[in-house]
């Protein structure tokens, strides 16, 4: 038997298959302008590619903001549940899951069993989220994965704005003063790196802090963030399918 | 099913606005008031209608925003809002206004109001602590006293001011009866319902009358409770609200709360409990007594607040409570800062999980709001 963890963000919709062991497989697709149609379609495409049938499928849970609208579940849960119900799945030893993803960041703490006892999320801001460096991204006219590769070993010039749209007109305004590209994306990962700190720190970050969401494919960052919090931040290639992991697994469980 | 007198209950508002019209009109004075800091009784010993003014509505605001600061607390910008607007029937037939020194938002924006109407200003001690602050906070019973003789041309003699301390007293012995309906398990009463019952007793006109609504309230949630009628079932997570107040259109936190399936049993905040809880002595000299009973309560504009622990620590117990929620609006620095010492007090000293939202009246954060409060009550439930 099979359970599948969905998780319809609102950039990307990620799905798991997993038989009670292992993560048997792992599906991504953007969300796109429909989370119902995306959610729906990831769901079909996952199980087919797989070769699972319907009714080896025990249970189906969605988590992230598009769960509302997916009618095919057998459970809802929040992504804060599901990141920490993932990370005690891959590695039972992570006590902090920094997760951030297109439209929120938030710190999760969780006790020895996978527990959350605590969690920050931002306000109703885009500061510090994937948003936030996909439109800077494209403010500077790059892709937003290639901030990570430009900024690598470069001074960080300063960004003061919080604000998306300020700090958009920020850099532009730095670009006409004859700021680099390669200063101004390391001074943008910078500034998502100290909002995640302060969330962090409110929380209080213990040992060992795992890095999710989409955000978390950024390895400058997850170094930044390292330093800044004098510990190690781990990442792996399943960090963007925490969530839709934590869904599987609690789905298993049932 | 509700409760059949809830209806009744909440038609309070209508009826209490012609209410107000036809005592206005029938030369009966008006006292609006902001604050549980405010004592009514002083009002209703003057023979004058005491009624709380409209400050939960978000919207007010816009207009307020074009005097005010976008960045200050909701209830203070949608108090200035429904009185420059004139949307608050109860601030148009209001003849005098009596307005506290709590925060100083509000203090400031006193200022601002007070040239709309006559204003009365009791100034509050920054400490509930020691004889010095009660000593000041009888001298502001007095004063408020004089200004009301002078403004209505009466005598407020000690009986009358013992008669109103009586009355107001049996208001709250009722409203805390009521609130601790809910101290059974499962609650019989939604906590949106208490809220409403709560709220709407400070627009009473006619205290009698309202005193009567609840009295016959309690009897259908008894007899409800005897049937086994209950709001909520066994398992539903049990709440306890506390932080700022809250009332109709600034209800957002505990209605998230309640549709995502808790059960908020305490109001641990100035429109539920918080000035239920002590009653004025009537054996006293009643300004004493009154001085007294208002400077205890514990609001988070006095420093130290450690009162409040207390008042959370035993609603707890007697509530049987699963997780605290603390509602602080946005820009309201005393409850957002006194929210640290809450969640350590909730966490360490209760062991119980804790939840700040930080909030204003818009509805632009409902969907964050909601997965906050889904991912607390998964985590109370697991």
């Amino acid at each position: 038997m099979y359970s599948v963890g969905i998780d319809v963000g609102s950039v990307a919709a990620k799905a798991v298959i997993f038989d009670g062991k292992n993560i048997i497989a792992k599906k991504i697709t953007p969300t796109g302008w429909s989370p119902k149609e995306s959610g729906q379609q990831l769901f079909e495409e996952i199980i087919e590619v797989n070769d699972i049938k319907r009714q080896e499928i025990k249970s189906i849970v969605g988590t992230g903001y598009g769960r509302i609208s997916l009618p095919f579940l057998d459970q809802k849960v929040t992504e804060i549940t599901c990141h920490g119900k993932g990370a005690y799945f891959l590695d039972a030893s992570i006590r902090t899951v920094i997760d951030i993803g297109g439209q929120d960041s938030k710190v999760i703490s969780l006790d020895s069993k996978g527990n959350v006892i605590d969690f920050l999320m931002n306000d109703k801001c885009a500061a510090g989220t994937g948003k936030f460096l996909q439109v800077m991204a494209h403010a500077l006219e790059i892709e937003v994965g290639e901030l990570s590769t430009i900024a690598q070993g470069v001074e960080a010039q300063t960004i003061s704005s919080m604000c998306t749209v300020f700090a958009e007109s920020e850099i532009i305004s730095l670009m006409a003063e004859g700021a680099s590209k390669e200063s101004i994306a390391a001074g943008l990962l910078q500034s998502v790196c100290s909002k995640a700190y302060t969330l962090a720190s409110k929380v209080g970050v213990k040992e060992k802090v795992f890095f999710s969401g989409g955000v978390s494919k950024n390895p400058l960052l997850k170094d930044l963030l390292s330093k800044k919090l004098h510990t190690e931040v781990i990442s792996s290639e399943f960090s963007q399918y925490l969530g839709a992991i934590g869904a599987a697994v609690i789905g298993y469980k049932k | 099913m509700r409760p059949e007198l809830m209806t009744e209950i909440e038609g309070l508002r209508g009826v209490n606005s012609v209410k107000i019209k036809e005592a206005h009109e029938a030369g009966k004075k008006v006292v609006g008031m902001y604050c549980v800091f405010s004592p009514q009784e002083i009002a209703l010993a003057a023979d004058a209608i005491s009624v709380t003014l409209c400050g939960t509505s978000n919207d007010p605001i816009e207009e307020a925003e074009k005097e005010l600061p976008r960045n200050l607390c909701p209830l203070i910008k949608s108090s200035y809002g429904f009185a420059i607007t004139d949307k608050c029937p109860y601030f148009y037939f209001s003849d005098v206004l009596l307005a506290e020194t709590t925060c100083d938002g509000k203090k400031k924006m006193y200022e601002l109001m007070s040239k709309l109407k006559p204003m009365h200003i009791m100034n509050l001690p920054q400490t509930a602590q020691g004889e010095e602050a009660l000593t000041l906070w009888k001298k502001e019973m007095v004063y408020f006293k004089e200004f009301l003789e002078k403004e209505f041309d009466v005598e407020i003699t000690e009986d009358k001011l013992k008669e109103a301390i009586q009355l107001m007293n049996r208001e709250r012995i009722a409203m805390r009866r009521l609130h601790q309906l809910n101290a059974h398990k499962p609650a019989p009463i939604t906590g949106m319902d208490m809220m409403l019952a709560q709220w709407l007793k400070g627009f009473n006109v006619d205290k009698e009358a309202g005193i009567d609504l609840i009295e016959r309230f309690i009897v259908e949630v008894e007899d409800r409770m005897e049937k086994g009628i209950y709001a909520f079932d066994e398992n539903a997570p049990r709440i306890l609200l506390t932080g700022c107040p809250i009332g109709l259109g600034s209800e957002k936190a505990l209605r998230i709360l309640e549709e995502s399936g808790a059960s908020v049993v305490a109001l641990e905040n100035c429109t539920g409990y918080k000035g239920l809880d002590v009653l004025v002595d009537e054996e006293k000299d009643p300004i004493e007594a009154l001085a007294e009973k208002y400077l205890s309560t514990p609001c988070s504009c006095m420093t130290n607040n450690n009162g409040r622990l207390d008042l959370i620590e035993r609603l707890v117990k007697e509530y049987q409570v699963d997780g605290v929620v603390d509602l602080t609006w946005q820009a309201c620095h005393t409850y957002n800062i006194e929210s640290f010492t809450v969640k350590n007090f909730v966490r360490d000293e209760l062991d119980l999980p804790f939840l700040q939202l930080e909030t204003d009246y818009s509805d632009s954060d409902v969907g964050q709001i909601k997965v906050r409060v889904e991912a607390f009550l998964e985590g109370i439930k697991s």
